[in-house]
């Protein structure tokens, strides 16, 4: 048997520390269809998940492949998929399935430049609001933001863990940057790995009695091979499973409570990294815009402009709405980078509440890294 | 013998018209589901072939052999 | 005495009355499916039922007291091939209806029998949308009206079994509800054979078809697949215009061939 946790420090792409870091979270079942730029994520499964008693499979498009991830989760195996924006177009009715029926997974999307087939090899941030909303219905999402190839390890293991502990399908939102950039990658020692398991019923749980679905506290999950007889279905259902397409009453307590259990706990789920404290600006960034976010910060610091402060979103969903909130209490002026139109700026308008004045920053080129001069520029031009 | 679960019956008549040897009958009653269930009017001529339950969509009728007594 | 239906067993408690319209042959294959499980003496608990969106999607959901993984329309195959890759062990079957199987779900159909996976799927075709209101669908016989078909339908219908065999299935099989007892016979044989099985079964569609095409009723239905059918043995001898509107049953194919999930144990195994 090979190792599923490579410990050792490497010089790796993005993608590969991605696969490795499912690995290391512990996933055994890889369904995918390849897709530039994150082929380099299933190339990579295809070879490992057979030497860690996992299985990868190539299914004929990636509306089977999320099938075929929801299905292999509910035999108990942590499962995974990694796609680009096209791919995630087509899932996004299964996806809507997997957080309907409560099924731990991982979605990895590459995103590349868009829309449509768009430019395979450049990183765009285009897919983040279809990260949010892409599938019908009224839901929540999880979604996470790495920068660099180390992230791309140590967000995956988190996106497994989230997953598991909410029941939930949790999207790792990588970019063409930082799944094809090479960088140094520590891979720690297992014992200092946190993995997280889904709850299961407890063994001879009496079948028809397990509340298995629903629950804002998570249920636990009856997965299938145990006896426990378990109906799972994406049409409306109660806390037992059982359908209900008849009543209103019905719809709404399984939306809500579906809802809840996301919302309630968003608390916990957010993650954000600031060093905001005294400051009079904001950048506000994700994903690869964060490296630029850096950069300019240092340039600003050389130069002794130290009321420039980062703010960062490690989990773009569920948004950090409170936390920008208090940020725009203290702060003069909200500097928000994206490699796009404009994704979650309105969602920090609206937390800033007028409080802050907000600015929209793309870089000059989309679909490129910002410039940091013109980062640096900008600033200087809220504070002369 | 045959027994049919007048309350699972949906009133199709696959299985009346199916038995070859017309032991069913559609009866006038309703029954729960508002539909008028089959009804066994000539039990002696029942080959037990199994027809009408192997048919019935529903699990409405069971057809056993009857026990030996004794 | 009273007697219980020996395969009320296998019936969800609270599901015992189902969903479908009085006649609805989509019964009488649950029934057939039950029935091989309990012949075979097989424990419905090493089971994983997996189905579409449609009226046939709820033949095992929640009809059947085991686990059952409800879907969406067309992707039954592609979630039953991820339960199969995970849980080799488990025996999976799809039943769905023709519609989700054929077309929406089609492309999972032919590369389900082209990889050959240890899975088997039972097909209700009763020619229609059913759930939906009586649209045409693949499977539509050529002419009939439907409610989107006024003028009649112009497409040929697909030959299921056909495709399947053509894509590698190991075992594929053609009833109707009136062939209950064949159909019974290869539900059995498909759950025991290595590989990808297949089973079309024509199923009377007494509301959605039936009514509004004017075919009939139920008992009409079932009446029209006992004259129209013929076997597997009998068309052989006969010509194509014979066999015109002609439905051929009874099993087309059954041969051996590598399974998916016991190929990839093998690569598996290099590693050990
Ligand atoms: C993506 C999607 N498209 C359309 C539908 C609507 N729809 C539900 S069932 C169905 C057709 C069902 O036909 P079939 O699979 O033949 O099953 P039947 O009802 O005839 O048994 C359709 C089109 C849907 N639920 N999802
Ligand atoms: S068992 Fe056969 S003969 Fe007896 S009632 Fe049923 S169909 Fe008729
Ligand atoms: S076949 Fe079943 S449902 Fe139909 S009339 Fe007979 S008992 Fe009733
Ligand atoms: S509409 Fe047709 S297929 Fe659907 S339950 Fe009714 S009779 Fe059966
Ligand atoms: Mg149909």
């Amino acid at each position: 048997m090979g190792k599923e946790i490579l410990t050792g420090v490497y010089f790796m792409q993005g993608d590969i520390a991605c696969a490795e870091g499912a690995l290391a979270a512990g996933c055994k079942f890889f369904g995918g269809y390849p897709i530039t730029p994150a082929s380099e994520i299933a190339e990579r499964m295809a070879e490992r998940l057979p030497q860690v008693g996992g299985v990868y499979i190539q299914m004929e498009d990636e509306l089977a492949s999320i099938a075929a991830v929801v299905g292999s989760s509910w035999t108990g195996a942590k499962s995974m998929t990694a796609t680009s924006g096209p791919g995630i177009s087509l899932m996004q009715e299964n996806i809507g399935y997997a957080v309907a029926t409560e099924t731990p997974c991982v979605l990895i999307n590459v995103q590349r430049g868009g829309p449509s087939t768009g430019i395979p090899s450049i990183h765009l941030q285009g897919d983040i609001i279809q990260a949010r909303r892409g599938s019908h219905g009224e839901y929540k999402i999880i979604a996470l933001a790495p920068a660099s190839a180390q992230e791309m390890f140590d967000f995956t293991i988190d996106a497994f863990n989230l997953a598991e502990k909410y029941r939930t399908a949790v999207f790792v939102l990588a970019d063409a940057f930082v799944g094809h950039t090479r960088e140094e990658v520590i891979i720690p020692e297992p014992e200092e790995i946190y993995r997280v398991q889904r709850k299961l019923p407890e063994a001879g749980s009496s079948e028809g009695k397990i509340r298995g679905f629903l629950d804002e506290d998570i249920a636990p999950m009856p997965i299938f091979g145990h006896g426990f007889k378990t109906h799972v279905t994406g049409s409306c259902h109660n806390d037992f499973g059982q359908r209900n397409v008849i009543d209103a009453e019905a719809l709404d307590y399984y939306i809500k409570r579906l809802n809840n259990k996301i919302s309630k706990r968003a608390h916990e789920i957010i993650s954000v990294s600031q060093d905001m404290d005294g400051k009079e600006v904001a950048l506000i960034s994700y994903g690869s815009c964060y490296r630029a976010a850096r950069e300019a910060l240092n340039i600003l610091e050389d130069e002794g402009m130290r009321q420039v402060g980062s703010f960062r979103l490690i989990t773009v969903w569920p948004f950090p709405r409170v936390q920008i909130q208090e940020l725009a209490r203290k702060v003069k002026s909200i500097i928000v980078l994206e490699n796009n139109l404009g994704q979650i700026t309105p969602y920090v308008e609206a937390a800033a509440g007028g409080q802050a004045e907000v600015i929209f920053l793309p870089p000059r080129v989309l679909g490129t890294l910002h410039d940091p001069h013109a980062i640096v520029d900008k600033v200087k031009e809220v504070i002369p | 013998m045959i027994e049919i679960d007048e309350d699972l019956c949906k009133g199709c008549e696959i299985c009346v018209a199916f038995c070859a040897k017309d032991v069913l009958e559609m009866s006038d009653k309703f029954n729960k589901k508002g539909v008028h269930p089959p009804l066994v009017v000539r039990e002696e001529d029942c080959n037990l072939c199994g027809n009408c339950m192997l048919y019935c969509p529903d699990l409405a009728i069971v057809v056993a052999e009857e026990e030996e007594s004794g | 005495m009273k007697l219980v239906h020996p395969l009320m067993k296998y019936v969800r408690p609270g599901a015992i009355s189902t969903a479908t319209c009085a006649g609805c042959g989509d019964g009488i294959m649950a029934q057939a499916v039950l029935r091989a499980i309990d012949e075979l003496e097989l424990n419905i608990d090493d089971f994983v039922f997996v189905s579409g969106i449609g009226c046939a999607g709820w033949i095992p959901s929640p009809f059947f007291n085991a686990d059952t993984l409800h879907t969406t329309h067309g992707r039954p195959i592609a979630f039953a091939s991820g339960v199969k890759l995970a849980r080799p062990d488990r025996k999976v079957v799809v039943i769905s209806g023709d519609g989700d199987l054929a077309a929406i779900g089609g492309n999972h159909l032919i590369h389900a029998a082209r990889r050959n996976i240890g899975m088997t799927v039972i097909c209700a075709n009763n020619g229609i949308y059913g759930m939906t209101g009586g649209q045409v669908a693949p499977t539509t016989p050529l002419g009939l009206k439907t409610t989107t078909t006024p003028y009649g339908n112009v497409e040929r219908a697909f030959d299921l079994c056909a495709l399947v065999e053509a894509a590698g299935a190991s075992y594929v099989a053609r009833w109707t509800t009136y062939h209950a007892r064949g159909l019974t016979r290869s539900v059995k044989k498909a759950l025991t054979k290595r590989g990808f099985s297949f089973i079309e079964v024509l199923s009377q569609c007494p509301v959605q078809y039936g009514r509004r095409t004017g075919v009939g009723n139920a008992v009409a239905m079932m009446k029209g697949y006992k004259e129209n059918s013929l076997s597997v043995k009998k068309a052989a001898s006969l010509n194509e215009e014979e066999l015109k509107n002609k439905i051929i049953v009874g099993e087309l194919v059954d041969k051996d061939s590598p399974e998916l999930t016991e190929e990839i144990e093998k690569v598996r195994r290099i590693h050990e």
